[in-house]
């Protein structure tokens, strides 16, 4: 099973260069994630202040962010505002006296309402040098009466799930198909997309914030690199001493623990969101809701899937993908520079998968376990389609999608990844090899 | 800088609870890899299992302890291999790989879940389940043994693990050499071969994970046990590599090899961590470098590096032989 030795490469001047310009950029970007938020201080008579949190899919707290607070006196005239941050942080500082705090509902994110409308304005009474909490608990939106709406909803978000899923695994699929490696550090790459975003479009760069649609194609560009330097100086020289897939496997596992824990140690762990688009109604179309952003969303992973479709169908060096992970050897005979070929899946797999942590950053958050948790579901999806086909990783996200957000019907929210794992186990007891995958003894 | 207590500490890891906790799983993990060729990365699992079974039927289901010990040691663990076996040793190996792990995250969620918190505890877990364990306990609970390392209870901990650690080692030195233990190696070494020669492959890599997961089952228990909680955060994913690098770095497929890791890795982990946190108390690690947060980070980053410089540089760990490597040469 082990891959022979690779014949040495030439040494190709343009490389050196992209090396460079990489290793200054890797610089900049750390010197930005060390740099110290700046934190003011304010001082006022008095404040109140309050953390609004609700749950999330997980069912972990986290902060609603963007959410408007309006403090006015007994007669109704409007004193100060307040907008929780990210973290769902605010506070409102006033001179003493008795106001009514109000929530303003309108701004609540989709999907979050209060537990108690009618404790909504509370009403604080504040003396000199105090610091009051207000408490504002959210609890999830009601369900939507009819169920066949519900379906139509949950299928919508299920698709959207599944084309960032898709989005995420062609490169772990074709990894796999190319060079026979099960890339457990795959998820961190969609991570890294992530958190990437999160530095160019929230922490700035030297205090210059990118706004996010330019900031998206410089993070694919980054991951690209990132997917080209992981290949260079760590898988290259493992296959070119010819090591085993089960040490490259396990060796796998170890970048994805260490990537893992390298973020959560920079980025700490509190689940962050980005800027933009982070404000948004959404259209109420009748059957489903919609946000602006989450079509956008869907229609880019449309092209962009597509855009990867044609190109494997039609481009030389998409036909050599298809050619290498159909078969290596007689790819290799054929005169296909095979070495070429897994760079290119490298860098386009790990820009594929940075691209799909930028949309999971815009529809969701941020957090330094995301691409281990989607990882799985790629697995899943990957599985389902059949491991090592790029149409097969296509249809199997997507149908993982689907089935994660449609199985919250049955089981509770917080338990709806369960279902797509149990999946997993189900399809490898009953057809191995994938839906779309090849018959052929896979033991 | 506090040096006896650094010196104490490492000593605690070389000896101490988590290397019986770790060093249990890993043995485990020999079973299934070095003697077997399993990938189980889901060895957490198996540990939790040991943990919640216990802990779920004395303190959900209120069993005694002895249905305790027979739920977490024998129930839990088989049906856990069942679940993960049957699918996926018939396959290639990656595909055990990625169910454990699957199956991990499904522990965490499912053990963490407020819908289940009747059964589970969710978050917060099990507790109070231990104490016809420690109604056993012939050591004072006020004094301090062995050097004064242990107070009372946790040497009653550590002894009972110090015996189980022994029996299983003693164990697998029995299994392996018996024929049983030679068509484990020949199944790692050529499954193909085992299975022309009339050895049913799919039934006897069953019997070694089931088996390997018992003893990580042991381990999960006896953590339980000295820490008198189950909870999900104690078995998450990551806590399975812990096991690994202990098994690598003591050599896969030795009988000591899985022991000898565990103490070497708990040593080293106990003795950063605790010099870390003087430091960081001390005021010697500059802030924006390390915070007393990040400090319990570093050790997993260390079992991810150390992960992938043995896979890398060197399989074999440092007492194991290359000839009988399932990491090398497939």
């Amino acid at each position: 099973m082990s891959h022979r030795p690779v014949s040495k490469q030439r040494v190709n001047p343009v490389t050196s260069v992209l090396r460079t310009v990489v290793a200054a950029v890797v610089a900049v970007l750390a010197i930005a994630a060390l740099a110290p938020s700046v934190a003011s201080a304010q001082s006022d008579d008095a404040e109140v202040k309050g953390r609004l949190q609700a749950r999330d899919a997980e069912g972990e707290r986290v902060g609603v962010g963007g959410v408007e607070f309006i403090a006015s006196d007994l007669s109704g005239n409007e004193i100060a505002r307040g907008v929780s941050d990210e973290e769902g942080n605010w506070s409102i500082q006033l001179p003493p006296g008795t106001y009514d705090v109000l929530l303003n509902v309108d701004t609540l994110p989709d999907g979050r309402e209060l537990r108690n409308p009618d404790k909504n304005p509370a009403q604080v009474r504040l003396i000199e040098g105090d610091s009051k909490s207000a408490l504002f608990p959210l609890g999830e939106a009601q369900a939507s009466t009819s169920s066949e709406i519900e379906i139509v909803q949950l299928t919508v978000d299920g698709l959207k799930l599944g084309l960032i899923i898709a989005m995420c695994a062609i490169g772990l699929s074709l990894i796999y198909g190319t060079t026979g490696l099960t890339n457990f550090a795959h998820g961190e790459a969609v991570t890294f997309g992530a958190v990437m975003a999160y530095l160019l479009n929230v922490t700035g760069i030297f205090g210059l914030r990118i706004h996010l649609l330019i900031a998206a194609p410089l993070v694919i560009v980054i991951s690209g690199c990132a997917g080209w330097l992981f290949n260079r100086f760590v898988w290259f020289p493992m296959r070119r001493r010819g090591a085993s897939l089960i040490s490259a496997l396990v060796m796998s596992i170890g970048f994805s623990i260490f990537f893992r824990y390298v973020i959560l140690y920079q980025f700490g762990g509190r689940a962050k969101r980005l800027t933009d688009y982070q404000l948004q109604t959404a259209w109420d179309l009748g059957w489903f809701r919609l946000l602006p952003k989450d079509l956008v969303i869907m229609v880019l992973s449309i092209v962009v899937l597509l855009g990867v479709g044609i190109a494997l169908q039609t481009t030389r060096v998409g036909k050599a993908m298809r050619a290498v992970a159909d078969n290596r050897d007689l790819a290799e005979s054929s005169g296909i520079d095979v070495e070429r070929v897994i760079r290119w899946v490298w860098v386009t797999g790990t820009a594929l998968a940075g691209f799909g942590g930028v949309l999971f950053a815009t529809t969701e958050s941020i957090n330094w376990e995301m691409g281990f948790r989607i990882l799985l579901l790629m697995f899943a999806g990957v599985t389902l389609g059949g491991l090592g086909t790029a149409y097969g990783a296509l249809f199997g996200s997507i149908s993982v999608g689907l089935f994660v957000q449609l199985s919250t019907l049955v089981i509770p929210t917080d338990m709806k990844n369960v279902g797509a794992l149990l999946m997993l186990v189900v399809i490898l007891l009953v057809r191995p090899q994938g839906l779309l995958g090849r018959k052929e003894r896979v033991g | 800088m506090d040096w006896g207590g650094i010196i104490e500490n490492t000593f605690r890891g070389l000896i101490g609870e988590q290397f019986i906790y770790f060093g249990l799983a890993a043995i485990g993990l020999n079973m299934h890899f070095g003697y077997t060729g399993l990938l189980n990365f889901g060895q957490a699992v198996f540990m939790a299992a040991g943990a919640y079974g216990l802990s779920m039927a004395v303190a959900t289901l209120g069993l005694n302890f002895w249905w305790g010990l027979v739920l977490g040691i024998v129930v839990f663990p088989l049906i856990l291999a069942a679940i993960m076996g049957v699918p996926t040793l018939r396959l290639r190996a990656d595909y055990l790989a990625i169910v454990t792990i699957a199956a991990s995250e499904m522990f965490r969620i499912i053990a963490r879940s407020p819908s289940l918190d009747r059964w589970t505890g969710s978050s917060d877990g099990l507790t109070a389940f231990a104490n016809t364990f420690y109604d056993f306990s012939p050591f004072d609970t006020q004094k301090r043994y062995f050097f004064g390392l242990f107070i009372g209870n946790q040497m009653w901990v550590v002894l009972v693990g110090w015996i189980v650690l022994s029996l299983v080692v003693l164990a697998v030195f029995l299994m392996m050499r018996s024929p049983w233990g030679r068509v484990l190696k020949a199944i790692r070494e050529d499954e193909d071969a085992a299975r022309s020669l009339g050895k049913n492959a799919y039934w006897f890599k069953m019997q070694a994970l089931a088996i390997g997961g018992v003893f990580g089952a042991l381990g999960g228990m006896l953590r339980a046990i000295g820490t008198q909680s189950a909870q999900p955060q104690s078995f998450i994913t990551d806590i399975t590599f812990f096991a690994w690098v202990a098994l690598i770095l003591g050599g896969a497929a030795k009988v000591g090899g899985p022991v000898a890791g565990a103490a070497i890795l708990y040593g080293i982990l106990n003795f950063t961590d605790v010099f870390l946190r003087n430091s960081v108390a001390d005021g010697w690690m500059p802030e924006w470098l390390m915070t007393g947060t990040q400090v319990g980070q570093v050790r997993f980053m260390m079992i991810g590096l150390a992960l992938i410089l043995l896979a890398a540089f060197r399989p074999q760990g440092l007492f194991g032989s290359k000839e009988e490597m399932a990491l090398d040469d497939r």
